[in-house]
């Protein structure tokens, strides 16, 4: 068989493009059984929460979506996922930065610890911290000492968030840093900016985007975590009772409804965050083409 | 005079000290509370521990689960991610975000869906129940729960990586005579194998440690429906510490495995990654 490539005359590269469109066998067979298992997996369930709550009706789903005790869990999930991500951008920065900038002896080695919580079962990061804060753990004793609580607290919450978000901003931010020349810093420095002001005004804003999808990135997982927070939440109603409990709580109580609807507000924040985060890095990938 | 472009000495120290100090109180200090606590009392009741009738049931549930969904995820990722990177077509770039979808979907909701399909009051339960197929509180359903937490990982570490490859390779096997699944078996797999390997491993980490997902669906029956991370949460919750440590330390173990062949990885095969980004 002759290429057609060598065949084709004057004119011809849109054949040739129709040509490489269809060259590449099995696009229908594996188009087919993303799409069947996409379906049946994912979209079917998710239409099942959509349709359900719908079928609530709008007044009777106020209602149970947005109950005190609703309100309030919904209140600690963001609180103490905003605040979470909010240290993990400040440390996952510091942790990045000093993994691809500075030489120290077992590097690698540290390095690769910052994927445990990506690793490591979140009902066992649950039971571990639990462990270390409670007033009779390694840190909960002294801090008890000095009359502050973690564990069964929206401390808690917060401390389990921290831990399993902080490989969303290293791991963002790391490639991000690596790629960034150091010309901009010389130039800078050479016009006689000192160091904070390089970092602030020309290494933070080429970060910041990175920065931020991390940040988004830890907030939307830790709004929906569940495994590593229930062990250390304390789970009090209206005080140490994150969204996701509550839905669980509410299925042991076979009241279906409010679950749903809880469910459904959660999915909504889900979708939303996935926009912005899609949003941020079509603006970073777009801003980094014009330059 | 020092560079501007680099910091004080003193101010590295400061900040890798300072690095280092913040991965120690987060990461190292619970991943040493999870054995500390297992081994508390010595080597026999852990091994008294992990060796009940009741946790080497959860361990053999965990390892069913993961045996069923690591493969099927496996190849549904490559079917996925061979459509996506080695065609164009309408709507590409909506599938891929769709296909990431369960990343952003929290555990618990993930479960409350499937109650809602197959629960006695769900859209199948009734039909299901008249036939006798049990789906919800029994093996299946934390299977379903399961493939569902972790169904992007393999299509989501594939995806880029046979883009940068690009399609030159398989075009050219195809006009030399070879069929699809030849050019597949012979041209594509050999160059994806250690992103399809990195894909498999954070899969099957996910599948044997997934909690919420899997806790909704279950019904928590001891011996028959808990999985390893359930068993931790029962033994848990019965103050049997040296027993819920005990099966999270097989756990964290595994997990470690997991980073270490991971970071072997990275090490080994950095060029057939790169495009993966890690």
């Amino acid at each position: 068989m002759t290429p057609p490539a060598l065949l084709a005359p004057v004119g011809a590269s849109r054949r040739l493009k129709a040509f490489r469109r269809t060259a590449m066998p099995g696009l229908g067979l594996t188009l087919g059984m993303t799409m069947l298992w996409l379906g049946l997996l994912v979209l079917l369930p998710i239409a099942a929460v959509i349709v359900r709550s719908l079928g609530l009706g709008p007044a009777h789903f106020a209602t149970v979506a947005f109950s005190a005790r609703a309100l309030a869990a919904y209140r600690l999930s963001f609180g103490a996922a905003l605040v979470a991500a909010a240290v993990n951008g400040v440390f996952g920065l510091l942790i990045a930065w000093v993994l691809v900038r500075y030489d120290f002896p077992a590097k690698r080695l540290i390095g690769s610890l910052v994927d445990l919580p990506f690793a490591l079962p979140t009902a066992v990061a649950g039971i571990a911290l639990t462990a270390i804060y409670a007033n009779t753990g390694l840190v909960g004793a002294p801090l008890a000492v000095l009359g502050i609580k973690i564990a069964y607290t929206p401390a808690g919450v917060v401390m389990a968030l921290v831990f399993i978000g902080l490989p969303f901003v290293v791991r963002t931010v790391e490639p991000v840093l690596a790629d960034l020349g150091k010309d901009i810093e010389e130039a800078a420095a050479t016009l006689g900016a000192n160091r904070l002001a390089v970092f602030r005004r020309v290494l933070l804003p080429e970060i910041a985007p990175a920065l931020m999808t991390g940040f988004a990135l830890a907030f939307a997982r830790g709004v929906g975590e569940y495994g590593s927070v229930i062990f250390i939440a304390g789970n009090m109603p209206f005080h140490s009772e994150i969204a996701p409990l509550l839905i669980v709580t509410q299925l042991e109580q076979f009241d279906y409804e409010g679950a749903t609807a809880i469910a459904a507000v959660m999915l909504a924040l889900s979708f939303t965050m996935l926009v912005v985060i899609n949003l941020i890095q079509a603006r970073e990938r777009r801003w980094r083409d014009n330059r | 005079m020092r560079a501007a472009t680099t910091e004080s000495r003193g101010m590295r120290s400061l900040l890798i000290l300072l690095a280092i100090g913040w991965l120690a109180l987060v990461i190292l200090l619970p991943l040493g509370a999870v054995f500390a606590q297992a081994l508390a009392k010595g080597a026999a009741p852990f091994w008294h521990a992990v060796t009940q009738p009741d946790a080497l049931a959860s361990i053999r549930l965990t390892l069913i689960t993961a045996a069923i969904v690591v493969p099927v995820n496996g190849v549904f990722g490559i079917a996925a991610a061979w459509a996506v990177a080695k065609h164009h077509f309408r709507g590409r770039d909506l599938l891929v975000s769709l296909i990431d979808l369960p990343f952003s979907v929290s555990p618990v909701v993930a479960g409350l869906m499937f109650v809602l399909l197959f629960g006695a009051n769900g859209w199948f339960g009734p039909w299901l129940m008249a036939h006798g197929v049990r789906i919800m509180f029994a093996v299946p359903a934390i299977v379903i729960a399961t493939a569902f937490v972790t169904f992007p990982y393999v299509a989501r570490e594939l995806i880029p990586l046979m883009v940068a490859q690009g399609r030159a390779e398989e075009e050219a096997a195809l006009t030399l005579g070879a069929n699809g699944l030849q050019t597949l078996w012979h041209v594509t797999l050999p160059n994806i194998r250690w992103g399809l390997l990195y894909g498999v491993l954070l899969t099957n980490a996910r599948a044997m440690g997934e909690f919420g997902a899997v806790s909704v669906v279950s019904g928590h029956i001891r011996g028959l429906t808990n999985t390893m991370p359930l068993h931790v949460e029962v033994l848990y919750n019965e103050y049997n510490f040296v027993g819920a440590f005990g099966v999270a330390s097989l756990l964290a173990a595994l997990a470690l495995v997991t980073l270490a062949a991971k970071a072997l990885l990275e090490w080994r095969h950095r060029d057939a990654l790169a495009a993966i980004g890690h």
